[in-house]
């Protein structure tokens, strides 16, 4: 399947990426390749199988609930681009 | 003593013929020697190194034992390790110093092992080469024209160079086995769910494992002595008992079934590899094995399988970094949508960036079935084949790669580079255990041969492995470059 | 054109737990900004999830309580989206194998009527945090600390038609998750949520007309009035000859207007697929049939045990059922005071209209219901009148001393002594003279005001009944 400029645009906004228009037409070029690739998959049917997410067909453990991390709020602040009074800013949120 | 394997390192200390302390000088000598021309570390921890080869040290005289006491190792940049950077080979992370550890990096520090730095990789551990780290590509040391392999090629380098006596690797589609076998050494990826993932930085979630890289196959069971067992941390973690690797690496091969995948030996694979594996197998035969053909009839679909698998696993697992919370952001973003744009275009790479183009468009509205499920439904048509193949063999043997290592910047286009990991790609889909040992060489690069078997079945493995180092010496092969003693 | 409304409600509640959903940090509500965001909660790179067993419970719970089907086997998947008080990038939540399959309902209108409402569904699922657009130069400040707060999404079928039925089936709701005790379920601290589907079509129509999905509708009251407005609005689109847009618009209860969402604006496409940190939840019916051995006796079943054991009206023992707290308070009172019928007047009354007045939950109530059963059981016995027990009521909200301390200490017991009354009878036909002949001629009604003389006299305290027979003997 190829891969067009504006289907190009529509996935990096989805991955929120920015593409330039210079660059978009040798992504689109490169992810048609990869597609192409991909696509060797529908020589199979496969109508009967049933997916598999998960190599081990395990399944989830429980945790009991309880209270086990204490507040690290400075600490883990130190990290963050911007912070003020204990929040993350980030530019204006539209509601 | 530096080129010692842990095993050897493991007596010698306990002897007390050397101490950790020099060891790890001797290391950190050798980094200062070769790590400019290798790039296979990205941080070096010298005065914490010291400090813990002392504390080991000191422990050893009040009477500790522990097998890996002592010995300093390198992890693999993708493993948090608190107050030090953890960039993931990315301008994204370049300035995320890790408030916690992952449980590998505890679970050794647990055992006294002396950590030395964090290894080159590729950008999130995607690729192939180690040219997609944003720190700069890594050097084979076999011959510095060529790539190491990756993703975890600093690892790789690192020992087979002796930067390091042992390194941690990650493994989501080959990136300890290929970087394994291009450096000559021993890279193993347990069974998936058996070393927690806690801690260790997502690339695929349901396909990363973390493993040893090292130069024997019994210094890989010692290691995963150490990392492997439940944690509760990790819901995919296994509650399994932990065996002691090392236990049956003696184990006679007489009568061991080997597999071999006639689809591992046809087109593309060089004849060099193709020989020395060959050669290989001859040598099982000695041993007593029986080699069988094995058919794997959906094997040829597991590199299309995992390109949308792994990307859209990526994509969502790659959400998180976003400038808001940590990492990098960029400059003066006029709204948040510049913000997220600008935020991610510049802190992330062109592979790393492909694939989450990918991966999005695998999951976005229309294209799930033919995608994402389809890539399931095979995945699962890939764990049946080896399943079905177990019933006829033990282990299945093959070249861990079509060739050996190639030329730097040698393969620019994505989908030649996708197509290096053809022969360990599928047994990440099924979860398997498999280990790349070195098994012969050609114009002075290493040919690394691929061991897999059944679902925690990580000591037969190790056994097969084990039993071939024993009688041969392609893992004691030491690149003439990196010669020179500091 | 005569139309009809078709409203669906999804429901958000968090459920009690203490820890998150997937990490262990607190969910106490109130807390400063980020103090219980954890690394997995912030999503630094390498954290991984954990399944809170508590959550779960809570989960199966409800369906169970709804007569749901209970999914033996339900998987969490990822839902992808960008937003700042998302940390992950995507929020796991359970799109084809939620926990709670399909149930149902019953709402009781207040004609009376019953209707059945179907729910689809209900799913666990991780809370966002919050964006506080208070101004910080221009940025606007996120608080994680919400972030990972287990959710239930309980989703109902299109099978309500009016706001009025929207806002019986929330409270119905409401009152179900109140009596499971898995979630706070308070609207204006946001632990319960609701966002309307609505749309339109002409009476008779079988296809469902666009619909747009309302949010942040934060009250009950303002269910009813934000799917008002959101209908006439539809209507005057559709009757000036436009169309609907499928959007989402926010309810702004200043206004009492709903407007597009600007964040909504674009299309999402929410990549959901299967969370690969997680594996399948495995539950067996033991697992089932434990959790329905543990379910308290639910609104509906209580309601038609009182009508039957107390003797009640269907109104009051529904006001007596609206809460769990209420109808054990009503069960002791009735229980401990011998006068079931009594006992339902006082709580319903007077005591819920303390609560009311003072904005108390019934466990903030200084009066024990234990107090209050001795109170009516002095009224039944006649040692004080009805009268006489509001006033000892409102005595014991100040006293700590027992009831018949306060009767005792007051001077309210009753006056049953027969030369007492006879005294005051005396008095009360002296001093009305014009009355008494009155009566005397046949005017019969007098008495009731003579009788009103003589409690004056006494000060409440004589017994009516005594007074009278006592009046209409000394005026033969």
């Amino acid at each position: 399947m190829a891969l067009d400029k504006s289907e190009v645009a529509k996935i990096a906004h989805l991955a929120r990426l920015h593409i330039s228009e210079s660059e978009a037409e040798e992504v689109s070029n490169r992810i048609t390749d990869i597609l192409a690739l991909i696509d060797q998959m529908q020589s199979l049917d496969t109508e009967a199988i049933e997916p598999l997410a998960h190599p081990l067909e395990v399944i989830q453990r429980l945790r009991v609930d309880e209270v086990t991390e204490e507040n690290q709020r400075e600490r883990l602040q130190t990290l963050a681009p911007n912070s003020k009074d204990g929040l993350y800013l980030v530019p204006k949120v539209l509601e | 003593m530096i080129k010692s394997t842990v095993a050897e390192l493991s007596l010698a200390l306990a002897a007390g013929d050397i101490s950790s302390v020099e060891l790890t000088q001797a290391y950190l000598n050798r980094i200062a020697q070769y790590n400019g021309e290798l790039n296979a570390f990205i941080t070096v921890c010298e005065e914490s190194a010291l400090e813990q080869a002392k504390a080991a040290d000191v422990a050893r005289a009040k009477g500790d034992t522990s097998s890996l006491l002592g010995i300093p190792l390198a992890h693999k940049d993708i493993f948090c390790t608190e107050g030090i950077t953890t960039t993931c080979g990315s301008r994204m992370l370049g300035n995320f110093v890790s408030p916690y550890n992952a449980t590998v990096v505890e679970r050794f520090s647990d055992a006294g092992v002396v950590m030395l730095g964090k290894t080159n990789m590729d950008e999130f551990a995607m690729g192939s080469s180690n040219e997609t780290s944003f720190f700069g590509a890594v050097k084979n040391p076999w011959n510095t024209a060529c790539v190491p392999g990756g993703s975890s090629g600093g690892s790789a380098a690192a020992v087979a160079a002796d930067l390091c006596a042992m390194a941690t690797g990650t493994d989501t589609g080959g990136s300890i086995r290929q970087p394994a076998a291009f450096c000559g050494i021993t890279g193993f990826k347990p069974s998936y769910g058996r070393v927690s993932r806690w801690g260790m930085i997502a690339f695929a979630s349901s396909l990363d494992q973390a493993g040893p890289i090292c130069k024997s196959a019994e210094d890989a069971a010692l290691m995963l002595n150490v990392m492997a067992g439940l944690d509760s941390k990790d819901s995919t973690s296994i509650d399994k008992p932990v065996e002691d690797y090392t236990a049956t690496l003696n184990d006679s091969l007489q009568g061991l079934r080997i597999g071999v995948p006639k689809q591992h030996f046809a087109e593309g694979l060089s004849s060099e590899v193709e020989q020395a594996i060959r050669d290989a197998l001859a040598e099982y035969e000695k041993m007593g094995a029986i080699i069988k053909e094995v058919d794997l009839p959906n094997s040829h679909l597991s590199v299309p399988a995992y390109y949308v698998i792994a990307p859209a696993e990526a994509s969502a697992n790659l959400s998180r970094y976003d400038g808001v919370r940590y990492g990098y952001r960029c400059e003066n973003p006029v709204d948040l949508e510049d913000m997220y744009k600008r935020t991610r275009s510049e802190g992330f790479g062109e592979e790393v960036k492909r694939r989450i183009m990918i991966g999005t468009y695998a999951l976005s509205a229309g294209f799930y079935d033919a995608y994402y499920r389809k890539a399931q439904k095979i995945r699962r048509l890939i764990k049946v084949d080896f399943s079905n193949a177990f019933k006829e063999v033990d282990v299945i043997i093959g070249p861990t790669s079509p060739h050996t290592a190639f030329k730097l910047g040698s393969k620019s286009d994505p989908v030649s580079m996708y197509l290096e990991d053809i022969y360990t790609i599928a047994v990440n889909l099924a979860g398997l255990p498999a280990i790349s040992i070195p098994a012969g060489s050609a114009n002075g690069l290493p040919i690394g041969m691929h061991i897999v078997a059944g679902d925690f079945e990580e000591a037969k493995v190790l056994n097969v492995a084990h039993q071939f180092q024993k009688h041969t010496d392609w893992h004691r092969n030491k690149p003439s470059a990196m010669a020179k003693e500091a | 054109m005569e139309w009809e409304t078709v409203i669906g409600l999804e429901v958000h509640v968090q459920l009690s737990t203490k820890s998150k959903l997937f990490s262990g940090s607190s969910t106490k509500f109130g807390a400063e900004p980020n103090t219980q965001a954890s690394i997995f909660d912030l999503a630094l790179p390498g954290t991984l999830p954990v399944l809170n067993e508590e959550a779960l419970k809570k989960a199966v719970k409800f369906g169970v309580a709804i007569g749901a089907e209970i999914s033996k086997r339900s998987v969490f998947d990822r839902k992808n989206y960008f937003y700042p008080d998302l940390p992950k990038g995507y929020q796991v939540s359970q799109l084809d194998y939620p926990t709670v399959g399909k149930g149902s309902l019953t709402v009781t209108m207040d004609d009376g009527s019953e209707r059945v409402i179907g729910v689809t569904r209900a799913h666990m699922e991780e809370d966002a945090g919050k964006s506080l657009h208070k101004d910080y130069h221009g940025m606007s400040g996120i608080d994680l600390n919400r972030a990972g707060t287990p959710l239930l999404e309980i989703v109902s079928e299109p099978d309500l038609r009016t706001a009025k039925e929207a806002v019986a089936y929330l409270k119905k709701l409401h009152r179900i998750i109140r009596y499971l005790d898995i979630s706070d379920a308070i609207m204006a601290e946001g632990s319960m949520r609701c966002d309307a589907n609505v749309s339109i079509r002409p009476k008779g129509e079988t296809e469902f007309g666009t619909r747009t999905e309302i949010k942040n509708i934060n009250s009950f009251r303002f269910v009813e009035k934000a799917i008002n407005h959101e209908v006439r609005r539809q209507q005057e689109v559709i009757e000036d000859g436009g169309r609907i847009v499928q959007e989402t618009r926010l309810y702004d209860a200043d206004k009492d207007e709903t407007r597009p969402m600007r964040s909504k604006e674009v299309a999402n496409d929410y990549r959901y697929f299967p969370e690969p940190d997680l594996l399948p939840i495995v539950i067996d019916d033991d697992y089932i049939a434990a959790i329905k051995a543990q379910l308290p006796e639910m609104p509906d079943s209580k309601k038609i045990r009182f009508i039957e054991q107390y003797a009640l009206s269907d109104y009051d023992a529904d006001v007596l059922v609206s809460t769990r707290e209420m109808a054990e308070y009503y069960e002791v009172v009735a229980q401990q005071s011998g006068d079931a019928k009594l006992a339902a007047n006082w709580v319903s009354q007077d005591l819920l209209g303390l609560l009311n007045k003072n904005n108390w939950d019934i466990a903030d109530c200084p009066i024990q219901p234990e107090r209050l059963a001795v109170l009516i059981a002095r009224i039944k016995d006649n040692t004080i009148s009805g009268k006489i027990a509001k006033a000892v009521f409102e005595a014991m909200l100040e006293e700590t001393i027992s009831v018949d301390e306060i009767i005792a200490a007051k001077g309210l017991k009753q006056v049953t002594d027969s030369g007492e009354i006879e005294k005051i009878v005396a008095q009360v036909i002296d001093n009305n003279p014009d009355q008494v002949q009155q009566y005397k001629e046949g005017k019969q009604q007098v008495i009731g005001f003579l009788v009103g003389q003589a409690m004056q006299l006494s000060k409440g305290k004589a017994n009516p009944a005594q007074v009278n027979a006592l009046l209409r003997e000394k005026m033969q």
